[in-house]
């Protein structure tokens, strides 16, 4: 139960100051499920990440879920997945309901703007401390500049991205047998 | 109303079954409900897609939450619009649900599988990479007012290209990130801070 809760209340926070979608969660997940509560290593959330963009629905629901089924099964994956989403139903209920013109309000506009160059450092800050887990040699340095020019400069899609890094992984480290292979 | 709240589920069950890759890649679904339903327009649509990237959480969430509101809403006044945003959220969720406890149970059983492996050695930098991309559309979002000029000649370029740079936000940008490496403080704090710097002095 306590358990519960804690995937409940963590995945509620998240969701609460999330700006920017999946990938600006970076950040917070870093600090709350690895650092607070060890719920996974930094390779496990790349792994969650790189799982979540190949399987349907939104990204971050697909990472909460998966979080929430480890530690407690499909009631945990339940539990983490609507803490995650009640902030927004209650946002924007309210929006909707109440503050139809609330992108009219200059204020908002300005709060954004300090959250936003705010985001962006978090997000870099979470590139360099997990690119130092997940890239372990010079491959991984090309596979990593190459993944950022295909997104940035040729829109490709993720989903693709993702299968050819998993290729190269394969066909580069695949044949040797797991004991041989620490290198 | 009933009736309506149904097909809201059952659409967006679909939504979280089909679209991947992200939030927005919601968005041809949503067009595509905004065409079949008279729940909301296109006009509408682009109005949601605005609120759902500026208030707190996921992207696809927000706009499937505004999307069962407005539904809802057409169909049975305030309270139908309540239920139709809950309805909505849980018909994306239920899908991920599903297919990722599935999921979950291959990879913690195929995890330590040395192919598995190596598939992940490869797949984490690219993760990397994409999530640096992410973090520079929301700098380039973060710190120019408007869209990059159009290229006139280097020197007129650079000239037009400065002229929309923010410097405030440029500035808030790099003491948060100086600040991030040598305060270990909950992100959330961070970002409180960014919120209430930008409502001071972004004006």
């Amino acid at each position: 139960m306590k358990k519960l809760w804690e995937l409940f209340t963590t995945f509620f926070r998240i969701g609460a100051f999330t700006f920017g979608g999946g990938y600006a969660m970076l950040a917070l997940l870093q600090k709350e499920i690895v650092e607070i509560h060890k719920w996974a290593s930094e390779e496990e959330l790349l792994d969650y990440y790189a799982i979540a963009q190949c399987t349907p629905g939104v990204i971050a629901v697909n990472t909460a879920t998966f979080i929430g089924v480890k530690q407690k099964g499909i009631i945990g994956g339940i539990v983490a997945t609507l803490g995650l989403v009640l902030p927004s139903i209650v946002i924007i209920a309210v929006i909707a309901a109440f503050l139809k013109n609330f992108m009219e309000y200059k204020i908002v506009g300005h709060i954004l703007g300090g959250i936003k160059a705010v985001v962006a450092a978090l997000i870099l800050d979470a590139v360099v401390t997990i690119g130092k887990k997940a890239i372990v040699d010079k491959v991984c340095i090309a596979i990593a500049i190459l993944s950022f020019i295909a997104s940035v400069f040729f829109s490709v899609s993720p989903v693709f991205i993702v299968i050819a890094a998993c290729a190269v992984g394969i066909i580069l480290k695949g044949r040797k047998r797991g004991g041989e292979n620490n290198a | 109303m009933l009736k309506t709240l149904l097909l809201v589920y059952y659409e967006f069950f679909k939504v979280g079954l089909f679209s991947i890759g992200g939030g927005l890649a919601t968005v041809p679904f949503l067009k595509e409900i905004a065409m079949r339903y008279d729940w909301f327009d296109l006009d509408m649509l682009s109005t949601m897609i605005a609120v759902a990237e500026s208030t707190p959480g996921a992207i696809g969430v927000n706009m499937a939450t505004y999307s069962g509101f407005v539904a809802g809403h057409s169909a049975g006044g305030l309270m139908a619009g309540l239920v139709g945003c809950v309805i909505s959220t849980l018909g994306l969720i239920s899908p991920a649900i599903i297919v990722i406890t599935l999921v979950s149970k291959a990879y913690k059983k195929f995890r330590d599988n040395h192919l598995v492996q190596s598939g992940f050695y490869g797949v984490r930098p690219a993760v990397t990479g994409m999530i640096a991309s992410a973090g520079l559309i929301i700098i380039q979002a973060a710190f120019l007012k408007g869209s990059i000029p159009a290229y006139t000649g280097i020197w007129t370029w650079v000239r037009e290209f400065l002229g929309i740079v923010d410097y405030k936000a440029v500035i808030l940008f790099a003491a948060a990130f100086i600040a991030l490496r040598k305060i270990k403080v909950h992100p959330i704090w961070f970002i409180v801070t960014g919120g209430v710097l930008g409502a001071v002095f972004l004006m």
